[in-house]
C-alpha cells in the first residue's frame, strides 16, 4: 500500500518516506562516525598489534583512543574494556567464560524470562554441561521482583545475568538494587546493556556492574564491532577465553582487531556521552506525542512496560481485535516491529510480552516503536495519522471488534483452535 | 514478509466485507480459528432455497495479511457456485492463486474450514444431510 494510492493520510512537507522507528533493532550510522572511521579503512590500516612500524602504531593508538571514549561513557577505565564482534558475542563471552572461571566456587546462575536470546541460549546451552540457572519472571509492568532475586541467590551463584534495559519494551531494571545485592554476596553480575549505553546514564562503578555488553550499532555506530565491560577490581573479574588465538585483549579475546569499527564505535560512544540528555529530552517528547495520539484517537489500545522505568525512545503498544503483521502491511512505508507471531518462522508471538502476563491475543496486536536520533517531530505526526487510520480500516474487517462492540464476551467463545 | 500482488490487491480492496443475519434460513456462518493463534475468520453464504446457489457471501478476519486476502479471496469463489461446487475448494488452490509462502499456509486451511464451516451451519439449519467430512488438507 503506497501513500499514493492510499491518500486518506497525506504525507506532510518535510517527511521522507520511508521513514525508520525501528532503532531496537538497529540504528543509522552517525556521518559523524563514518567520518572519524574512514581513515582507518585507508591510510590508517595497519594491524594494531604489529608493534614495529608506524601503520600499526597508528592503528593501536586509533584502538586506544576509542577504548577510553567508551570507558568514559560508562564510568570505566579504558583498560577494562575487551572488544569483540557485537553483543552477542560479548554475552557468550561474559556468560560462558565467567562459568568456566568460576566452576570451582558453584554451577548456579541467574538470569531473566525476558532477557535476549543471546543470554537465554547461552544459559540453556550451559544446563546441558551441568549448570543450574534460575530463570526469573517478571511483573506485569516488566520489572523483575528483587525479592525473587535474593530468594534465588544461594551458595553456589556464581553469576547473576539481568539486562540493563528490554530490547522489545524498553523496560529498564532496577540495576543498582540488584548490583548491589550481587555485590553483597559476592555474586558476580553481568548486564547486557546494549539498548541502554548511550541512552540513558550507564556507571558500572555506581552500579556495581562488573561485566557489561554493548554493541555500536544500537547507538549509531557500525554493525559488526561490540565491547565488553571486565571489571579489574572490587573485585578483578576473571574470564575464560572462548576463542584460542594470539591472546590479543589480554588473552580474553583473540583475533586481529576491526580497527575502522573500533574506531567508529568510540566516537559513537564519545557523541552519545555529549548529547545525551538533551537527545533524551527530546525523545521522551516525541514518544509521549505519539502515545498521546494514539490514545486520543483508538480504544482499546494499551502500552506494554512501565512507561515509569523506559527508554526514552521506546513505545510498545498492543492495538487489541487487530493482528500485529495486518498492521504493518497497512504501514510498509514505516519500519517499526511487531510481537506477532505471523512476522515470525516459529509462529510464536513474543515471548517478551508473554512473559508481562498478555494473552497470546494481545501480543499478536503488538507494535514496538523505536524512536532515535534521527526521527523528526513531523514523521511521528504522520506515523500516528498513519496507524490510526490503518486500526480502523483493519477494525472495520475484525470479527473480533464487532463482537465486542455489540457486547458479546469473546473470551465465552469456544474458539476452535488451529 | 514479501507477499504476491493478489494477495496486498486483496488486502487493500477487501472484496465482500460484513455481515449477514446469521438468524436467517437462508445465511450459513462459519466460525473458525482463534484469537490466541492470531486468526479469526467468519465468513457467511447466502444460499437460494430453489437452486441450492450460494448468492452472496460476506466475511470478516482478524489475522496477517494472508488470512485477510484467503478470507477475502474465498467469498469470490463460492459465490456464484451451488453448496456442493463450494465443498469441492480445496486449501491448495487457494495457496496457489494467492501464491501464499509455505509458512501462511495455514491462512489458506482456515479458509477452507471457514466455507465448509458456514455450508454446515446453512445444511444443519435446512435439514440437508450432512455429507461425509473431508478434512482439509496442509501441504508442507
Amino acid at each position: 500500500m503506497s501513500n499514493t494510492d492510499n491518500g486518506s493520510v497525506a504525507v506532510p512537507a518535510g517527511v521522507q518516506l520511508p521513514i525508520y522507528m525501528d532503532n531496537h533493532a538497529t540504528s543509522q550510522l552517525d556521518p559523524r562516525v563514518l567520518e572519524a572511521m574512514l581513515p582507518y579503512f585507508t591510510s590508517k590500516f595497519g594491524n594494531a598489534a604489529s608493534r614495529n612500524h608506524s601503520f600499526g602504531w597508528e592503528a593501536e593508538q586509533g584502538v586506544e583512543t576509542a577504548r577510553e571514549q567508551i570507558a568514559r561513557l560508562i564510568g570505566a577505565t579504558a583498560k577494562e574494556i575487551i572488544f569483540t564482534s557485537g553483543a552477542t558475542e560479548s554475552n557468550n563471552l561474559a556468560i560462558k567464560g565467567i562459568a568456566e572461571m568460576y566452576k570451582e566456587r558453584g554451577n548456579h546462575i541467574i538470569t531473566q524470562v525476558t532477557e535476549h536470546k543471546a543470554v537465554l541460549d547461552t544459559c540453556k546451552r550451559l544446563e546441558k554441561y551441568g549448570y543450574r540457572v534460575t530463570y526469573l519472571p517478571v511483573k506485569a509492568d516488566g520489572l523483575i521482583d528483587l525479592d525473587d532475586l535474593k530468594r534465588a541467590m544461594d551458595d553456589k551463584t556464581i553469576l547473576v545475568s539481568i539486562m540493563f534495559a528490554n530490547n522489545e519494551i524498553g523496560v529498564v531494571q532496577p540495576v543498582a538494587e540488584i548490583g548491589k545485592l550481587c555485590h553483597e554476596r559476592n555474586v558476580i553480575f553481568h548486564t547486557d546493556a546494549v539498548q541502554a549505553v548511550g541512552k540513558i546514564p550507564v556507571d558500572v562503578n555506581a552500579m556495581n556492574i562488573d561485566v557489561l555488553s554493548l554493541t555500536a550499532h544500537k547507538l549509531y555506530g557500525p554493525k559488526g564491532v561490540g565491547a565488553l565491560y571486565v571489571r579489574r577490581r572490587n573485585p578483578r573479574v576473571q574470564i575464560s577465553a572462548q576463542l584460542d588465538g594470539g591472546g590479543h585483549e589480554r588473552g580474553m579475546r583473540s583475533g586481529t582487531l576491526n580497527v575502522p569499527g573500533i574506531v567508529g564505535l568510540g566516537a559513537a560512544c564519545e557523541i552519545a556521552r555529549e548529547e545525551m540528555e538533551s537527545e533524551a529530552a527530546r525523545l521522551i517528547r516525541l514518544r509521549e506525542k505519539l502515545k498521546a495520539k494514539l490514545e486520543g484517537a483508538l480504544d482499546y489500545v494499551h502500552v506494554n512496560g512501565s512507561m515509569e522505568h523506559r527508554l526514552p525512545g521506546n513505545l510498545n503498544m498492543s492495538f487489541v481485535y487487530v493482528e500485529g503483521e495486518s498492521l504493518l502491511m497497512g504501514i510498509n512505508e514505516i519500519a517499526v516491529s511487531s510481537g506477532s507471531a505471523c512476522t515470525s518462522a516459529t509462529l510464536e508471538p513474543s515471548y517478551v510480552l508473554k512473559a508481562l502476563g498478555l494473552g497470546d491475543d494481545v501480543a499478536h496486536s503488538s507494535i514496538r516503536f523505536g524512536l532515535g536520533r534521527f526521527n523528526n517531530e513531523a514523521e511521528v505526526d504522520y506515523v500516528a495519522d498513519k496507524l490510526i487510520d490503518i486500526v480502523q480500516k483493519l477494525r472495520e474487517l475484525s470479527p473480533l471488534y464487532e463482537m465486542v462492540k455489540e457486547g458479546i464476551d469473546i473470551s465465552k467463545i469456544e474458539w476452535q483452535a488451529h | 514478509m514479501a507477499y504476491s500482488d493478489k494477495v496486498i490487491d486483496h488486502y487493500n480492496n477487501p472484496r465482500n466485507v460484513g455481515q449477514m443475519d446469521k438468524n436467517s434460513s437462508e445465511v450459513g456462518t462459519g466460525l473458525v480459528g482463534a484469537p490466541e493463534c492470531g486468526d479469526v475468520m467468519r465468513l457467511q453464504i447466502k444460499v437460494n432455497p430453489e437452486t441450492q446457489i450460494i448468492e452472496e457471501a460476506k466475511f470478516k478476519t482478524f489475522g496477517c495479511g494472508s488470512a485477510i486476502a484467503s478470507s477475502s479471496l474465498a467469498t469470490e469463489w463460492v459465490k456464484g457456485k451451488t453448496v456442493e461446487e463450494a465443498m469441492q475448494i480445496k486449501n491448495t488452490d487457494i495457496v496457489k492463486e494467492l501464491a501464499l509462502p509455505p509458512v501462511k499456509i495455514h491462512c489458506s486451511v482456515l479458509a477452507e474450514d471457514a466455507i465448509r464451516a458456514a455450508i454446515g451451519d446453512w445444511k444443519k439449519k435446512n435439514g440437508v444431510a450432512e455429507s461425509a467430512p473431508v478434512h482439509a488438507v496442509a501441504a508442507q
